[in-house]
């Protein structure tokens, strides 16, 4: 696999981790909200503790959907790479595990966006 | 004396030969691989460039008479435009939006695609073929330069086209365009021929131009219509063009099928991408609508698409892949699309809306299994929230496709409640795709995409703002730092079309036109 080309032809990522400047980008979806077109891409240093993206990143990203201030943090389902996921949200995004480019998904049960429309 | 009388003047057939294979011959200072290096190693193989068929057999003196005659009655037209101040008779200022997006979005890539035939008509050993990718080579520099003269005729009065060519290479929404065209012109020439001379513009031009000649003709926009008939005339053959070079490649060596068909997949699919954009057109930017997008699938592509591909079979071509995703996503493309310019307005170069109560209705009659269920409670919620002055602007940057580099809009086949995620990892780093598609055509090419410029990912390794500008500084705004890389106005390019400074002049210089004030 690779690419048919004249010669060699390898590169490096134009998106790996050195390049971010000591951040780690963090991607975020909040599932049946698609209100917000797209899942979210955030720069996030790898010390940061996951609490403090709940409570200081995610009001500034999510905070303009009536549901947000309904989200009962301690009910939400955590998905990595779709997959069911643990969050501790006193340990850091690297104590987590959680590497560059690793995506996020989360389910507040009950919360079906604008009249029910999954917006 | 016997003297042999020779004919006066060569028969067409006969001064075609002499105008074209005549001019071809087998080097031999330099062997032949050397000046067509790039013939091979793409894994094609042809074995008798003599077998390709000119369907046209136009020598260049013809050709540039008929060029000559096209270009004389647009620029008339054009003039005629200009001097009646005909930009006042479209239906209403929001339409200008969708002559913004092509002028932005689309022109660009006619000069792209002018480059794209040059090169290849460079590598390719048959004369035949080099001649037909000449002729298209300079079809599509005309396209792209009659296209910035009519619109250049909006610049002077509207905001957002003041600088297409700077914004091509850094606004968001533009590297989708450009990066499915950056793509082909980095193939091998054949590569480069089945995706854009087959895939887009034998099986998917219909569904870019006609959508937007007919609906600058519906809106009264006489301007771009005329442009848009005069590129169309050269369309016929091109579409000829591109349909001869499967038939070709196929015809020459059983070998190719699968190169071919893996093209034809990938090509598609690319495209069927790009034209999300002009799905969101049609649905939501043309005052007086044509058909929807999903009518206009049906039949450009279902319907003729289908038939190309029925013929094709006996070469052992099928039909592209991914088409029943394709056909469960009609109902909501265009809808994702307009929603997610809706909430990045404060960052593009045109203006978004909320449809009118009567747009929403032809939605809903449009798309009855899917607008008033999905689409409708958003825009309508979008709406009340503005009345009272909180307009959603999105201010956090999406998640985008490695391949498309469409933001993450597009939902599971079958589950439009649900974002589609797909990652792949590669080399010690992961990568997301939007789509089966789209990852299908990483894996085949990773090495290609891994370089991709995406825009999000360049913003936050801070390479999208001016020079000297310090984002570690005090109140460092990056919005308006990346705005001002853009060359994109806050305020006047930017934001919703209700308050805009298009609106309100359009309003005003209408007004002077119609009445005695």
């Amino acid at each position: 696999m690779g690419v048919a080309a004249i010669k060699e032809y390898e590169f490096q990522s134009a998106d790996r981790l050195e390049n971010f400047h000591g951040n780690q980008l963090l991607y975020i979806g909040w599932d049946q909200h698609l209100m917000f077109c797209a899942p979210f891409c955030l720069p996030l240093p790898p010390n940061m503790r996951f609490g403090d993206i709940i409570e200081k990143v995610l009001p500034g990203v999510f905070g303009y959907h009536p549901d947000f201030a309904k989200i009962d943090w301690s009910k939400v389902e955590w998905l990595k790479s779709s997959q069911p996921w643990q969050v501790d949200f006193n340990k850091t995004l690297a104590e987590l595990g959680l590497k560059h480019k690793d995506v996020l998904r989360f389910r507040t049960p009950g919360l079906t966006g604008i009249k029910g429309s999954a917006s | 004396m016997d003297m042999k009388v020779s004919k006066k003047k060569l028969g067409l057939k006969e001064k075609y030969q002499h105008m074209t294979r005549g001019l071809g011959w087998e080097t031999t200072y330099q062997s032949m691989d050397d000046v067509f290096p790039m013939v091979k190693y793409e894994g094609i193989k042809i074995h008798d460039w003599d077998k390709w068929e000119d369907p046209f057999r136009l020598t260049m003196d013809a050709y540039w008479k008929y060029q000559a005659e096209k270009e004389r009655k647009l620029y008339a037209i054009i003039d005629a435009y200009a001097q009646n101040n005909g930009h006042l008779s479209v239906t209403d200022a929001r339409y200008i939006n969708a002559v913004k997006l092509f002028l932005n979005g689309i022109s660009p890539l006619e000069y792209m695609a002018h480059r794209g035939f040059a090169m290849t008509g460079r590598q390719f050993p048959g004369v035949g073929p080099r001649v037909a990718c000449l002729m298209q080579s300079l079809d599509e520099i005309r396209h792209a330069q009659t296209q910035i003269h009519s619109i250049s005729n909006y610049n002077k009065y509207y905001n957002g086209f003041h600088e297409y060519r700077h914004m091509l290479e850094r606004v968001w929404y533009l590297s989708v365009p450009r990066s499915f065209f950056d793509d082909a012109v980095t193939a091998g020439p054949f590569e480069f021929m089945v995706a854009i001379g087959f895939s887009f513009e034998y099986v998917l031009t219909n569904l870019l131009f006609v959508p937007f000649v007919s609906g600058a003709a519906y809106n009264g926009d006489m301007g771009t219509m005329t442009f848009g008939f005069s590129a169309q005339s050269d369309e016929a053959r091109h579409m000829t063009l591109g349909l001869e070079v499967i038939k070709f490649i196929l015809e020459q060596d059983p070998d190719n099928l699968p190169i071919v068909q893996q093209w034809i997949d990938k090509w598609t699919w690319r495209g069927y991408r790009v034209l999300t954009l002009v799905g969101m057109m049609m649905d939501y930017m043309l005052p007086k609508r044509i058909m929807s997008w999903k009518e206009a699938w049906e039949v450009y592509f279902e319907e003729n698409g289908g038939a190309l591909f029925k013929d094709l079979a006996r070469y052992g071509i099928r039909p592209p892949k991914w088409l029943d995703q394709i056909e469960q996503d009609k109902d909501h493309i265009s809808h994702q699309a307009w929603a997610t310019f809706y909430n990045y307005a404060a960052a593009c170069n045109f203006h978004t809306w909320i449809p009118t109560d009567d747009e929403m209705d032809w939605l809903s009659q449009k798309y009855p299994n899917s607008f008033d269920k999905y689409y409708r409670p958003r825009l309508e919620h979008w709406r009340e929230e503005a009345k009272k002055g909180n307009r959603f602007y999105n201010k956090t940057l999406p998640m985008l496709c490695q391949t498309c580099q469409i933001p993450m809009i597009f939902t599971e086949p079958g589950d439009p409640t649900q974002i589609c995620y797909r990652e792949v990892d590669y080399k010690d780093n992961k990568y997301h795709f939007c789509s089966d598609g789209c990852k299908e055509i990483f894996e085949n090419e990773p090495e290609k995409y891994i370089q991709a410029w995406l825009p999000v990912h360049q913003i936050y390794q801070g390479n999208c703002f001016n020079e000297g500008v310090d984002p570690t500084a005090e109140g460092f705004d990056p919005l308006a730092a990346v705005l001002d890389y853009y060359h994109l106005n806050f305020g006047r390019d930017n934001l919703d079309f209700e308050g805009s400074e298009d609106q309100k002049n359009f309003d005003e210089w209408r007004g002077m036109a119609t009445k005695n004030v």
